[in-house]
């Protein structure tokens, strides 16, 4: 073939070994990329409208009655989220390794790791609850709206992982095949990481 | 090195062979299930643009209304009632229902054949966006049939729009609507990066992507970061109506800005949104007709990104009646008059590109033409709107009307017509007959600017925006009455249009692959092109392939690399510069995207009832699809054997 | 279906030709002709603007271009600058079009440059010249309207939009009327904008430019007007069903004009001088009237709909919705949802026998 000698050609070939393990990114991997970008910047608004509202309300916040948001609670939530990641991390490795058993593994304790904060929360709803709703006043509904909206993403995310889990019991990943772990462990990344801004932004920024 | 002549000429047999292969693994046949679950980029892009033209007719029509109400003075064809909710269903279904999904529709089709691509990224991704688009035009439209559309304007100002002041179901059904509708934006987006990140055809760099494909990926980035705060806003706006939370009541500490510069976050990247797509269609179409390739292709390329990002500097511009502190308008005064140069750069480009070649006044040229000249005028008086007290003196009158449809009309019909006629020999295999076109041209041309350039008037006398009827005497009458008679004409030359593209595809002549000799990857394909678009991939050495000797001999190698007939494939090269890196196994046809829509349908209908079950069963029914959807396949013997 | 001899050609040196199929396109080219066609009628446009706008667009049209106060035409001065650049950059941009078009069908090679550094210099380095020049001509602007010019010391005037009127009151005095601003001329009036309801926004077009009327806030501006004379304004904040009829009327008049008006507005309202006024009186304080309307120095202090104290004199009835005669006065009595269909006032059961006193009672009340 004359078209071998050619000096483009390795731009229009395959390298050899990729023709067996794809080496770069994925489309998949920029699907779920930019998926979490256009999510991130939602909570982004969202969180800034917390700031704006804050700032248009006047000197003092908390509006009258709201009693300062106890810390302890929120901060055990985040120690049981943050490190949820870890799992997922590790059991990507594993899988990367054709280790089927970490894969499972660190999905479960993610599973659990996640569905605890998710309990956390419902205690933490119920003790909010008695003092102020979402109808109460601008906080309440920011409030309630802010962390019931990460609430929903953490649980969409338990189901992607509980999904995935199932897909793992069946043996259906592999050394070669797991880009779907790789996929939802972004996400899992994703809504770990803002859990801080929430944390920051209900809860330590009303003590600054 | 390579031309034609020493290739040797591919064996008719073997490529006969291969094409019969791919057309086992590719076509569909046609059938009432296929219709359903069809993954082919060019049904669904046609798709997007036919529903799309529907739409526009409704709201031209709805346009046509209004106009005819506002003919003279103190008329009463249409009650306040009516007329608010037209004028309201008008904007917002130009906008979103027409504009954006007719442009989508034109990246659907042309991107992966621009490419050298076999299919999008995610094709089943691509039909469940176009069944949502269909779904979120029909609720909207039906809430007029139903007698209670939004009326609060497409930008939706609260606290008008709030349950005290609108407590009927209208405005529910404008916030579920563009929420379910940005569902389909964001899907196509998504799709779009990664397809002209992924997908392109080896060897095409990005600095070998055309012009048009960076318009679209510019565009997709652009939704990435602008749908969020109008689903933001759209959100909130819902649970203050439905569940009685306080972000727009001023009475329990919220606050009725916040609504106006989360829009306009949004609001103001959207129209550039609904532009640059058309700006790249014009850089399609005008070297093709140039006879030449595009001039200053980098500096192009640079200010479509470049207004892509200072778009999401300007929002305040459309506040600045609202009381805000000087210095933070003379900082948006500023980035509003900033924008006009990246924009300027690209008339200019154009206009070298016509000095340097040598113009042919094809149909869509003159389309192409009518598009420079008004674009231009709308410009202009943007950049006016840029200087504060200039647009606090008109802003909400005419004039803001007359801007926004000089770049609507001018900046984005006249391209997507344009685009209509120039894509029309690929999308359907039809030409269309040239005289009934420039005909179409002269009236929607001389229609567009009776129609539109009153207003201009109007508006600097005072005529407020909005309004069911104005008195006599103010010396806006004879302005509103040109309008009127310019909407009839333009319609006339639509309906022209329309006719004409309707006859083509009935009875026009069978068109040839190439009619114009373009530059672009679409011409090397058939008219129309093959399910599977290209039987051997292109391999792609300049940003002209379609003029490029090596890329035409690269079509007649049957490289198994580039044929990739054993199953459904296309290759998939590197992000920067196009390195063959593997080949993508595609998914096939799916009824699965069909019923998630259906699924999320059900949601929205059910939360706009209050029938939450529904809604419940409804999100059941879509989630349970995706998992089924995404369920990883079953494993090859060989790959458990391997793992 | 592959023929390759059309991809041989190489790009700059021979682009390829357009094929056509169907007609071949005309010699002499549509498209000439229609700029032809085109360059007058925007010449057209631009001449019968600048005829209105010299001709003072005379009739009581309340255009931007017919200011009447300090405000209005510094915006006048911006417009004109503004829009003589725009003609000449469009005047640019169409001979540069009909250059193209005018030369494509000259013979000889087609050029191979790619003209970057005409893109350059045309599309940004001249426009940011522009540019800048007119952004700074705008931040002048600005602070000239921000700040009133100085002079006699301002009137304050505070104004409440409602769907759909306007509350004036003058709080210097207590005095309260509705959709009517009397003002002295030649003084500068502070204003102060709140809304009870919706946003709207202000707007005096030969005045000032629009100051919106933010729910939760209060929004300040000013206007002057050099002369006397009426100047309508409107509401042009979309509020809702009648922001159509949501007009005002600022009236301008000489210092002591203004000063006994306001002195007549501050005291009670002109008593009653016939027996049928007496009677309207009557009717009024006793009916569902006075409920929601004030009239000073009567029982009626209701303050959902504006004080009537002197309504016979207004420019209108409904903010702008009908002319204020007798006639219509009756009609919107007995009927306002057919006058302006939506506003606040429902039908009144006035008796058929009674109206003609109200509606006396009420035009004497000026
Ligand atoms: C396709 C849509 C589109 C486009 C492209 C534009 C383009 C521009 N728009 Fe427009 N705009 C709208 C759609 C669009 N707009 C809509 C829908 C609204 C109203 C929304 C509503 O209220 O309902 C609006 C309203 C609007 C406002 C608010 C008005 C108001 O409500 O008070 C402003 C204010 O700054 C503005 C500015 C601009 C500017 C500076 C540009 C610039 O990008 C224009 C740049 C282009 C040129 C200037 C022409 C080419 C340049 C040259 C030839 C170079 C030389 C030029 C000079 C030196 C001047 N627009
Ligand atoms: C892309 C956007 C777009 C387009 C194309 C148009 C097109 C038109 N618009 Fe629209 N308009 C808006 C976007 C658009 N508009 C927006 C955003 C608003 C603001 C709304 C608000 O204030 O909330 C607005 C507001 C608006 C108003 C102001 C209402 C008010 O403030 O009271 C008016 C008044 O005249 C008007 C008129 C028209 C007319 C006559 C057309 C004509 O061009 C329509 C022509 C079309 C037809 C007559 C239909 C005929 C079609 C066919 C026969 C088939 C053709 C099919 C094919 C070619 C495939 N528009
Ligand atoms: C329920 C409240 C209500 C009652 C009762 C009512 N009005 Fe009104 N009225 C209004 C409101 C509100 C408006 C302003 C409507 C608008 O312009 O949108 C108004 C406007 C008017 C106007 C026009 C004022 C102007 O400046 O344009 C007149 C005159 C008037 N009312 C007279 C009457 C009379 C006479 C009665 C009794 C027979 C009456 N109203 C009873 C609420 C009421
Ligand atoms: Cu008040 Cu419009
Ligand atoms: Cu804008």
């Amino acid at each position: 073939m004359t078209s071998l000698i050619e000096p483009f050609e390795e731009a229009t070939r395959p390298p050899a070994l990729t023709a067996e393990l794809p080496v770069g990114r994925t489309r998949g991997w920029w699907g779920m990329v930019l998926f979490v970008t256009t999510e991130a910047t939602l909570f982004a608004t969202l969180l800034g409208s917390y700031f704006y509202l804050r700032f248009q309300y006047g000197p003092q916040w908390l509006p009258p009655g709201i009693a300062k948001p106890e810390l302890l609670k929120p901060l055990i939530m985040t120690g049981v989220l943050l490190p949820s990641s870890l799992p997922v991390m590790w059991a990507e490795r594993g899988i990367r390794k054709g280790q089927r058993w970490r894969l499972r593994i660190g999905l479960l304790a993610t599973l659990i790791m996640g569905s605890t904060f998710l309990a956390l929360q419902g205690m933490e709803y119920a003790s909010k609850l008695k003092m102020f709703t979402i109808r109460t006043n601008v906080y309440g509904s920011l409030f309630y709206t802010i962390t019931g909206f990460h609430g929903t993403h953490v649980t969409v995310g338990l189901l992607m992982v509980g999904w995935l889990l199932a897909a793992a019991l069946r043996g259906s990943f592999g050394r070669r095949r797991h880009e779907r772990v790789r996929l939802t462990a972004i996400y899992w990344h994703f809504v770990d990481l803002v859990w801080v801004g929430i944390l920051f932004t209900v809860y330590l920024s009303t003590r600054l | 090195m390579s031309t034609v002549a020493q290739q040797p000429p591919a064996g008719a047999e073997a490529r006969a062979q291969l094409e019969e292969r791919l057309e086992r693994h590719w076509g569909e046949r046609p059938s009432l299930r296929s219709w359903f679950t069809t993954v082919d980029h060019k049904r669904i892009g046609r798709r997007y643009v036919v529903t799309a033209a529907v739409y526009f007719t409704l709201a031209g029509v709805e346009a046509s209304a209004l106009r005819t109400q506002l003919a003279r003075p103190g008329q009463r064809l249409l009650s306040a009632e009516e007329y608010d909710q037209l004028f309201t269903l008008h904007g917002t279904a130009m906008i979103f229902l027409f504009a954006t999904p007719m442009l989508f529709g034109f990246g659907n089709f042309l991107v992966p054949l621009m490419l050298g691509a076999r299919d999008m990224a995610f094709p089943r991704l691509n039909a469940f966006g176009y069944w949502i688009f269909l779904f979120a035009g029909l609720i909207m439209f039906s809430s007029l049939l139903a007698g209670d559309a939004p009326d609060g304007g497409w930008f939706a100002y609260v606290p008008l729009t709030t349950r005290p002041h609108s407590p009927g179901i209208g405005l529910d059904v404008y916030a579920l609507g563009l929420l379910f509708f940005g569902v389909s934006t964001t899907a196509g987006a998504i799709n779009f990066i990664a397809t002209a990140l992924k997908l392109r055809a080896p060897g095409m760099s990005l600095n070998r992507m055309p012009v048009f494909v960076w318009a679209i990926v510019a565009t997709s980035f652009m939704v990435i970061f602008a749908l969020p705060p109008l689903n933001l806003a759209n959100g909130l706006l819902f649970l203050d109506r439905r569940f009685g939370t306080h972000f727009f009541d001023v009475g329990r500490g919220g606050d009725v800005l916040l609504w106006q510069h989360l829009f306009w976050l949004f609001g103001h990247p959207d129209v550039y949104i609904i532009v640059i797509p058309a700006l790249g269609i014009v850089s399609a179409i005008l070297p093709t007709f140039a006879r030449r390739g595009i001039a200053a292709y980098p500096l192009i390329v640079l200010s479509l990104v470049a207004i892509a990002i200072v778009s999401f500097g300007v929002w305040v511009h459309h506040m600045f009646a609202t009381g805000l502190p000087r210095l933070s308008l003379s900082f948006f005064s500023a980035a509003s008059l900033l924008i006009t140069i990246p924009s300027g750069i690209q008339i200019f480009a154009w206009l070298a590109t016509m000095w340097l070649g040598r113009v042919v006044v094809g149909v869509p040229m003159l389309f192409v033409l009518g598009f420079l000249v008004t674009f231009v005028l709308g410009g202009f008086t943007g950049v006016m709107f840029g200087l504060v007290t200039f647009d606090q003196q008109v802003t909400d009158s005419y004039f803001v009307v007359a801007h926004f449809h000089y770049v609507l009309f001018g900046g984005a019909v006249f391209p997507i017509i344009a685009g209509l006629y120039y894509w029309l020999p690929k999308m359907t295999g039809r030409m269309f007959n040239e005289r009934l076109g420039r005909w179409a041209f002269a009236l929607v041309f001389g229609g567009m600017n009776l129609t539109f350039f009153p207003m201009h008037v109007s508006g600097m006398l005072g005529m407020p925006r909005r309004v069911y009827t104005y008195p006599a005497g103010l010396g806006w009458d004879a302005w509103n009455l040109l309008s009127t008679v310019g909407v009839f004409v333009l319609a006339a030359g639509l309906l022209l249009v329309l006719g004409g593209l309707l006859y083509a595809i009935r009875r026009g002549r069978p068109a040839p692959d190439d009619p114009w000799g373009g530059d672009t990857l679409e011409w090397v394909a058939s008219s129309p092109p093959r399910p599977y678009n290209f039987p051997v991939i292109p391999r792609v050495r300049s940003l002209h392939p379609a003029w490029d000797g090596r890329t035409a001999a690269s079509l007649a190698e049957l490289d198994s690399f580039r044929t990739l007939e054993e199953g459904r494939r296309t290759p998939v090269t590197s992000e920067l510069d196009g390195r063959y890196e593997w080949a993508a196994e595609m998914p096939e046809e799916s009824i699965r995207p069909f019923v998630t829509a259906v699924g999320l349908l059900v949601v929205v209908i059910g939360l706009l009832f209050r029938w939450y079950w529904v809604a419940g069963l409804g999100g059941l029914l879509a989630a349970g699809t995706i998992a089924g959807w995404l369920w990883p396949p079953e494993r090859t013997p060989e790959e458990a054997a391997a793992s | 279906m592959l023929r390759a001899h059309r991809y041989v050609r190489l790009v700059f040196r021979a682009p390829p030709p357009v094929v056509t199929v169907g007609r071949r396109f005309p010699k002499g080219g549509g498209i000439l002709r229609a700029s032809r066609r085109v360059r007058p009628r925007y010449a057209a446009g631009a001449a019968v603007i600048a005829a209105t706008v010299l001709s003072g667009c005379g009739g009581g049209s309340p255009s931007a271009l017919d200011p009447a106060g300090p405000g209005a035409r510094r915006v006048e001065g911006l417009w004109w600058l503004l829009f003589w650049i725009s003609v000449g950059v469009f005047a640019v941009v169409l001979t540069g079009v009909g250059w193209a078009l005018a030369r494509r069908r000259r013979r000889g090679e087609v050029r191979r440059g790619d003209a970057t550094r005409f893109v350059v210099v045309a599309g940004a380095i001249l426009p940011f010249f522009v540019l800048t020049g007119v952004y700074g001509v705008g931040l002048d602007d600005m602070s000239a309207l921000t700040n009133p010019p100085a002079g006699a010391e301002p009137v304050t005037v505070d104004v409440t939009g409602h769907k759909w009127w306007w509350e004036v009151r003058y709080p210097a005095t207590g005095a309260v009327t509705a959709n009517e601003i009397h003002v002295p001329a030649g003084t500068t009036v502070r204003l102060r904008l709140r809304t009870a309801d919706v946003l709207h926004s202000f707007w005096v077009p030969q005045l000032m430019p629009k100051t919106d009327l933010i729910a939760g806030r209060i929004n300040e501006t000013w206007l002057r007007a050099d002369k006397p004379g009426r100047y309508r304004g409107q509401c042009a904040e979309y509020c809702g069903l009648q922001h159509a009829h949501m007009a005002f009327m600022v009236v301008a008049q000489p210092k002591a004009d203004f000063d006994a008006w306001l002195a007549r507005l501050t005291g009670p309202a002109p008593a009653p001088a016939t027996a049928a006024e007496r009677r309207g009186l009557q009717v009024f304080e006793q009916g569902t009237c006075a409920a929601c309307h004030t009239v000073r120095g009567t029982a009626a202090r209701g303050t959902v709909g504006p004080d009537l104290s002197m309504v016979g004199a207004r420019w209108s009835i409904g903010a702008g919705a009908a002319p204020n005669d007798a006639g219509h006065l009756g009609g919107w009595i007995a009927n306002s949802q057919t006058v302006k269909p939506g506003n606040a006032m429902p039908p009144q059961p006035v008796p058929a026998a009674d109206l003609p006193d109200l509606i006396a009672y009420l035009r004497s009340l000026r």
